[in-house]
């Protein structure tokens, strides 16, 4: 609750840099305070699973870390650098819409309603990036997208529309889209939430491979036994704070507050 | 199967019999998956509508023939050179100043949605300007601009006579295209804003820039929306040039207009005139039904039929309905 924007806090962290640190991270839409102090961290290579009830402001805090939104006090960083500002001597300087683009280049993002483009073939939503944002020649774009749908096990489906797919084959395309740009770091907004339940799986694998691979993700899921198997670390957030934090094992099957044991109680 | 057949058949038996919870008529079901040969419903009604629609057409005609018109002035002076060169002009007012409107629209869209209070007044401004006032007023407006303005100065550029400046062709083009643009504008502000937030979302998340993710991702998505009315604004843009006559730019109607003084046959030039505004503005439908049916790829699974496999679909269906593409 300390930070507020003006104020100069310590400098970014030294040694092994976390890929995102929060600190007293405070978010507003106009008089309703939805993120109230959030302190975390997500370390390299590390699946850090997020959870709470709708509403808690999940979402929100992803959201803020590729500066979709802005925060309104506290810092947060990413692999050290300071998120939407620039830090000169105790000054901050808000970052040009064009620094700013720049640095989401490095951070992928999945939604949970997929948002692919529709307009445009999965091989093309893939090409998209590469080609547009960072320049790449269209052969190449078009090699390292067809790799990508192979490894989302969708290459026999590049020339169909978002349309033509299912919602599961929709989301893994969306994955290989982030996955061009190359990310050090990977947020998931609720993944699987809006797909048939059979439809789940698939994209909960290609996760898990990704996250074998050594990803940092940061991952706003439902799916306990996902959060289970694969998460390094697990937040629960609750009306904007963070109520309870450890090893997911820890966290699911012995939960210390109240709140978490009644929300796991509900979707256990 | 064979029930089917008979209560279809006869339009004396209550329907209701067929749609209940309970079939009761229906104490065997059919063994297999066998395929309906049920005989369609009869749509009297379509035969006796078209045979009232010809009776009215042949009247007309009729009509038109008896009165005191001399036919032949039409065919003779259908490809008279001015009238050819009429045609020409027309069609270039009209591509020229949609060209202007598609182009200003756009931008005057983009600004009313900017969040810079300054573009979006300006823009609001100019649309409340060039709505609100008729299109031929507008047209005489430009037209005695030079009462403002006697001379035309970009310094280094050019430098003339406001009169010499603004000839017939550039009045026109401004008349008609800056009004344009402003309907325009809210044909296009509808369609970005018909675009999923979730769109500018995943596009920026991928590090694209305001401007590449409108051109990229937003404006393409938005055509679905701004195509089919901008279609009527060809067509009825090819129709508004007719009042350029006012303004000194000879087109089309402007030449059917002095043939028809010059030659005593003015009514025959009128529908001459008409004659060939109907087949450019049916030519453009046609088009526009193209342009439409390209950026519909992506948004349904199939792509809508083109007009002749509709023709074609039409002429089996007459009697018997056959999905969607019957009338
Ligand atoms: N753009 C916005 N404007 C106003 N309120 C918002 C906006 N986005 C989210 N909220 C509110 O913030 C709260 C947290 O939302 P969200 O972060 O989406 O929660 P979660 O993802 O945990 O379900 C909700 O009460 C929501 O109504
Ligand atoms: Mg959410």
């Amino acid at each position: 609750m300390t930070g507020k924007l003006s104020k100069t806090e310590d400098a970014p962290p030294e040694g092994s840099v976390p890929m995102v640190r929060a600190q007293g991270v405070h978010k507003s839409f106009g008089h309703v305070e939805v993120l109230k102090g959030i302190d975390l961290e997500v370390k390299p290579g590390e699946v850090f699973c997020l959870i709470g009830p709708s509403g808690s402001g999940k979402s929100t805090f992803l959201r803020c870390i590729n500066h979709l939104e802005k925060i309104n006090a506290g810092r947060l960083y990413v692999d050290g650098e300071l998120v939407g500002y620039r830090q000169k001597g105790d000054k901050l300087y808000e970052l040009k819409d064009s620094e700013v683009a720049r640095k989401r280049r490095d951070i992928g993002m999945v939604f949970q309603r997929f948002n692919l483009f529709p307009h445009m073939t999965a091989l093309e939503n893939v090409m998209e990036a590469p080609v547009q944002v960072k320049g790449a020649s269209r052969t190449q774009a078009r090699e390292r997208a067809m790799q990508l749908l192979e490894r989302v096990g969708l290459a026999d489906r590049a020339g169909h529309y978002p349309s033509q797919l299912s919602g599961g084959q929709q989301q893994r395309v969306a994955i290989a889209r982030a996955l061009a740009m190359d990310p050090k770091l990977m947020l998931f907004d609720e993944p699987t939430s809006a797909l048939d339940p059979e439809l789940v799986g698939d994209v909960l694998d290609v996760m898990r491979d990704l996250a074998e691979s050594g990803m940092t993700m940061v991952v706003v899921t439902h799916e306990m036994g996902f959060a289970r198997e694969v998460g390094d670390s697990l937040v629960f957030m609750d009306e904007g704070v963070v109520v309870e934090s450890g090893h997911p094992r820890d966290v699911l099957t012995n939960p210390q507050h109240q709140r978490t044991q009644s929300f796991l109680s509900k979707v256990l | 199967m064979n029930d089917i057949e008979k209560t279809a058949g006869d339009p004396g038996e209550n329907p209701r019999e067929n749609l209940g919870e309970n079939p009761g008529g229906y104490s065997t079901p059919p063994a297999g998956p066998e395929a309906i040969k049920a005989i369609p419903v009869r749509h009297y009604g379509r035969y006796v509508s078209a045979l009232v629609a010809i009776a009215i057409l042949v009247a007309t005609v009729y009509a038109f023939s008896q009165g005191d018109i001399n036919w032949h002035a039409v065919p003779d002076y259908f490809f008279d050179h001015r009238i050819i060169t009429g045609v020409y002009k027309t069609l270039l007012l009209t591509v020229l100043s949609m060209l202007i409107g598609i182009t200003g629209g756009i931008v005057l869209a983009i600004m009313r949605l900017s969040k810079n209070p300054v573009t979006s007044s300006i823009a609001w401004f100019y649309i409340w300007f060039f709505r609100g006032t008729p299109v031929l007023v507008q047209l005489f407006l430009w037209f005695n601009l030079g009462l403002v303005f006697h001379y035309i100065n970009l310094m280094p550029i050019y430098k003339d006579y406001w009169s010499n400046f603004m000839t017939p062709l550039l009045t026109a083009l401004l008349g008609l295209g800056l009004n344009e643009a402003a309907y325009m504008a809210e044909i296009c502000r509808a369609g970005l804003l018909a675009v999923d937030e979730g769109q500018t979302e995943a596009a920026h998340a991928l590090g694209m820039s305001h401007s590449r993710t409108l051109r990229r991702v937003i404006i393409p998505q938005a055509m679905r929306v701004i195509v089919p009315p901008t279609g009527n604004e060809v067509i009825n843009m090819l129709k508004t040039t007719s009042l350029v006559a006012a303004v000194q730019y000879p087109e089309l109607f402007r030449y059917a207009q002095d043939i028809g003084q010059n030659s005593g046959a003015p009514v025959e030039m009128y529908f001459l005139a008409a004659a060939w505004y109907l087949i450019m503005t049916s030519v453009l439908s046609v088009g526009q039904y193209y342009i439409e049916r390209y950026y519909a790829r992506g948004s349904s699974r199939q792509l809508p039929p083109t007009p002749w496999q509709k023709v074609r679909a039409n002429m089996f269906s007459l009697g018997r309905p056959k999905g969607a593409v019957s009338a």
